[in-house]
C-alpha cells in the first residue's frame, strides 16, 4: 500500500518495454518491406532500412500489380463477408427454434453442434472436400455453405446459450399481438441478440479470414486463392521467391486487420471473452 | 407459442441443418467408414477392415509425431498459462496504461497462422544465422522451441484476457480479509485468488491443450515438418499422409490416423474438463 505510486510507474515502464518487443516481429516485416529487393536476406532482416537500401513504395506497387493480390483480396473479403453473414442469420434462427421448441430434434441438433466443436478438421478434411466437389460448392461464391455447415457448431452453441437468458414473455406477447414467428424473430428477437451477434461475428470472422486448410482443399488453387493460400503458395513454389513484394503483401494483409482491431477492440475483446466463457 | 413455432422448422432450422449435414455430419460418417477402406477417391473404396489402423499405428512417423505433439502440448500449455496468468495478475493492479498493454498483447491472435509462421520464420532464421547455427529447416531443436515461442506469443494475450476477467470477479473483500488475517501475498495468491479463478483456468487449459494438439497452420508455415519430418505434429502428419505420399494405400491410412487423432483429442478434452471442473469452488 505504501509505495503504490512508485511501483506502479516501474510496472508501466516494464510493460512498455515488453510491449515494444512484442510488436517487433510485425515492425520487422514493415521495415523489410521498405528495403530494396537485393538487400533483403536471411542474415540482415534486423537491419533498419538506410538511405542506400530504402526502396520507397516500390515493393508495394509490385505486390499490388502482380501475384493476383487484388484478386485474392477480393476472394478473401467476399468469402468472409458472405460466410459470416450467412452464419449469423441462419444459426441465430436455428438457435432460437431449438431453445424455444423442446423436442427430440432440438436436443439432437444441439448435441451435434456441441460435439462438432471438438472434432479436429483433419477428421473430415478429405471427405468434406470430396463432398464439396460433388455438390459443386467449390467456388468462392458458394463456399459459404460449407462454412455455414462447419461453423454452425460454435455459432448455434453460443446463440442458444444466450437465448436461454432472454425472457420468453416478450416473444409470447408479440405472438399474441398477431406476429408470425418470422415477424417475431426479426422484430423482437433479432434486436435483442445484437451483442451476441457481435461476439459470434468476431469469432467467425477471425476464423474464416485466417483459414488456410479448408479453402485450400475445397477451392481450385489454380483458379482461386484466398490471402493465406496466396502467401503459402508463393513460398512453396519452386524458384526464387521475391522477398520484397512478399513482405509488402504481408503488411498489406496484416495492417487492415490491426486497424479494424484498434477501432473495434472493445467489441472484439468482449466477443472473444463471451465465446470463451460459453465454450 | 411452442406449437405455433413448431411447424416453422423448414424456415428456421433446415438451412443450417442441411449445411451442417453437408459440412460436417456426412463427411464425418463417411470418414469413419473410409478409415476401414482402401481408396483414392470416394468412389473406388474397397473394404479392408482394420488393416489401415494397424498400418497407421505401426507407421513410425505417426508415433514420432505423436510424441512430438505431446511434448509440445505439455510445454506450451505450461508456458502459455503461467505467462498469461502472471501478466493478468500484474495488469489487474492499478497501473497506468493497462488498456494499451492488453490491446498489444491480444493483437497477434487476429493474424492468421500462416502469416505468423512466415514472419517468425524470417525472424528465427535471422537470429540463427547471426549465431552461426543451422537454419530452421535443418534444426530440430530450434524448430521445437520456435513453435513454442510462436504459440506463446500468439496465445498469451488471449488467455490473459480470460484470466483478467476471472481475477476482476474475485471479490476484493475476500482478498482484504485474507490480508487482515495475516496472509502474505503468496498465500493470498495460492489460497484465495487461484481457487476463485478456477473456472478461468479450466477454460484456458482446455483452449491451450486442444489448440496445441490441433495445431496445423503455424506448424506448416514455420517448419513444414522439416528437417525430415522431425518437427511434424499430428495434424500435419495426417495431412502429409493424405496428400504428400503416393500409393493407393495412404489415403486409407491417413483417414485411420485422423480417426485415432479425433478420439485422442476428445478423450484429452473430456478428461481435462473433468479434472479441473472438480477443483472449482462454488462462489
Amino acid at each position: 500500500m505504501r509505495d503504490k505510486r512508485g511501483s506502479g510507474l516501474g510496472w508501466t515502464i516494464f510493460f512498455s518495454v515488453i510491449c515494444a518487443l512484442y510488436m517487433y516481429p510485425i515492425v520487422m516485416v514493415v521495415l523489410n518491406s521498405l528495403k530494396q529487393e537485393r538487400f533483403i536476406s536471411t542474415s540482415t532482416s534486423f537491419d533498419l532500412p538506410t538511405a542506400e537500401t530504402f526502396a520507397g513504395m516500390e515493393n508495394y506497387i509490385k505486390a499490388i500489380q502482380s501475384n493476383g493480390f487484388l484478386e485474392s483480396l477480393f476472394y478473401s473479403l467476399f468469402i468472409t463477408i458472405s460466410s459470416v453473414a450467412l452464419i449469423l442469420l441462419c444459426c441465430s434462427m436455428c438457435a432460437w427454434y431449438i431453445t424455444r421448441v423442446n423436442n427430440w430434434i432440438s436436443k439432437m441438433v444441439y448435441m451435434l453442434c456441441a460435439f462438432s466443436m471438438v472434432v479436429p478438421f483433419q477428421m473430415v478434411m478429405f471427405t468434406l472436400s470430396q463432398t464439396a466437389d460433388k455438390l459443386d460448392l467449390n467456388t468462392p461464391f458458394n463456399i459459404c455453405i460449407i462454412y455455414l455447415g462447419f461453423g454452425a457448431g460454435l455459432a448455434v452453441f453460443m446463440f442458444s446459450g444466450f437465448m436461454k437468458s432472454i425472457p420468453i414473455e416478450i416473444e409470447e406477447a408479440a405472438m399474441i399481438d398477431g406476429c408470425s414467428p418470422l415477424q417475431t424473430y426479426f422484430k423482437v428477437v433479432f434486436p435483442i441478440l445484437k451483442p451476441t451477434m457481435i461476439s459470434v461475428g468476431v469469432l467467425e470472422t477471425m476464423w474464416v479470414w485466417n483459414d488456410y486448410l479448408l479453402p485450400t482443399l475445397v477451392l481450385d488453387i489454380k483458379k482461386y486463392r484466398t490471402i493465406p493460400m496466396l502467401i503459402q503458395y508463393f513460398r512453396g513454389s519452386y524458384g526464387r521467391v521475391e522477398m520484397g513484394p512478399m513482405m509488402a503483401c504481408i503488411v498489406l494483409t496484416v495492417l487492415p486487420v490491426i486497424v479494424i482491431y484498434l477501432l473495434g477492440q472493445k467489441h472484439i475483446i468482449k466477443g472473444v471473452l463471451a465465446g470463451a466463457v460459453k465454450g | 407459442m411452442e406449437k405455433a413455432l413448431k411447424k416453422w422448422f423448414p424456415v428456421f432450422v433446415l438451412p443450417t441443418f442441411a449445411a451442417f449435414i453437408i459440412g460436417f455430419i456426412w463427411p464425418f460418417i463417411q470418414g469413419l467408414y473410409l478409415s476401414l477402406c482402401r481408396f483414392t477417391t470416394v468412389k473406388n473404396a474397397k473394404f479392408v477392415g482394420l488393416e489401415n489402423y494397424i498400418k497407421a499405428i505401426t507407421d513410425s512417423t505417426f508415433g514420432d509425431s505423436f510424441w512430438f505433439t505431446v511434448s509440445f502440448a505439455v510445454v506450451s500449455t505450461i508456458v502459455i498459462n503461467v505467462l498469461a496468468f502472471s501478466v493478468a495478475l500484474a495488469l489487474t493492479r492499478n497501473i497506468r496504461g493497462t488498456n494499451v498493454f492488453r490491446t498489444v498483447f491480444f493483437m497477434p491472435n487476429l493474424i492468421g497462422g500462416i502469416v505468423l509462421g512466415y514472419i517468425w520464420q524470417i525472424l528465427f532464421n535471422c537470429v540463427l544465422s547471426s549465431l552461426g547455427e543451422p537454419l530452421l529447416s535443418l534444426n530440430t531443436t530450434a524448430g521445437y522451441w520456435g513453435l513454442i515461442i510462436l504459440m506463446a506469443w500468439q496465445q498469451v494475450g488471449y488467455m490473459m484476457i480470460i484470466y483478467v476477467a476471472g481475477l476482476q470477479n474475485v471479490p476484493p473483500e475476500l482478498v482484504e480479509a485474507a490480508e487482515i488475517d495475516g496472509a502474505n501475498p503468496l498465500q493470498t495468491l495460492f489460497k484465495v485468488k487461484l481457487p476463485m479463478v478456477m473456472p478461468s483456468i479450466t477454460i484456458c487449459l482446455f483452449l491451450t491443450i486442444t489448440n496445441s494438439f490441433k495445431l496445423f497452420d503455424q506448424n506448416l508455415a514455420l517448419t513444414a515438418g522439416e528437417p525430415a519430418h522431425a518437427t511434424e505434429m499430428l495434424a500435419l502428419n495426417i495431412y502429409n499422409t493424405f496428400y504428400a505420399r503416393s500409393g493407393p494405400q495412404w489415403k486409407g491410412i491417413g483417414q485411420a490416423k485422423a480417426v485415432i487423432f479425433f478420439v485422442l483429442v476428445v478423450c484429452i478434452a473430456l478428461s481435462q474438463l473433468r479434472a479441473t471442473r472438480s477443483k472449482e469452488v462454488q462462489q
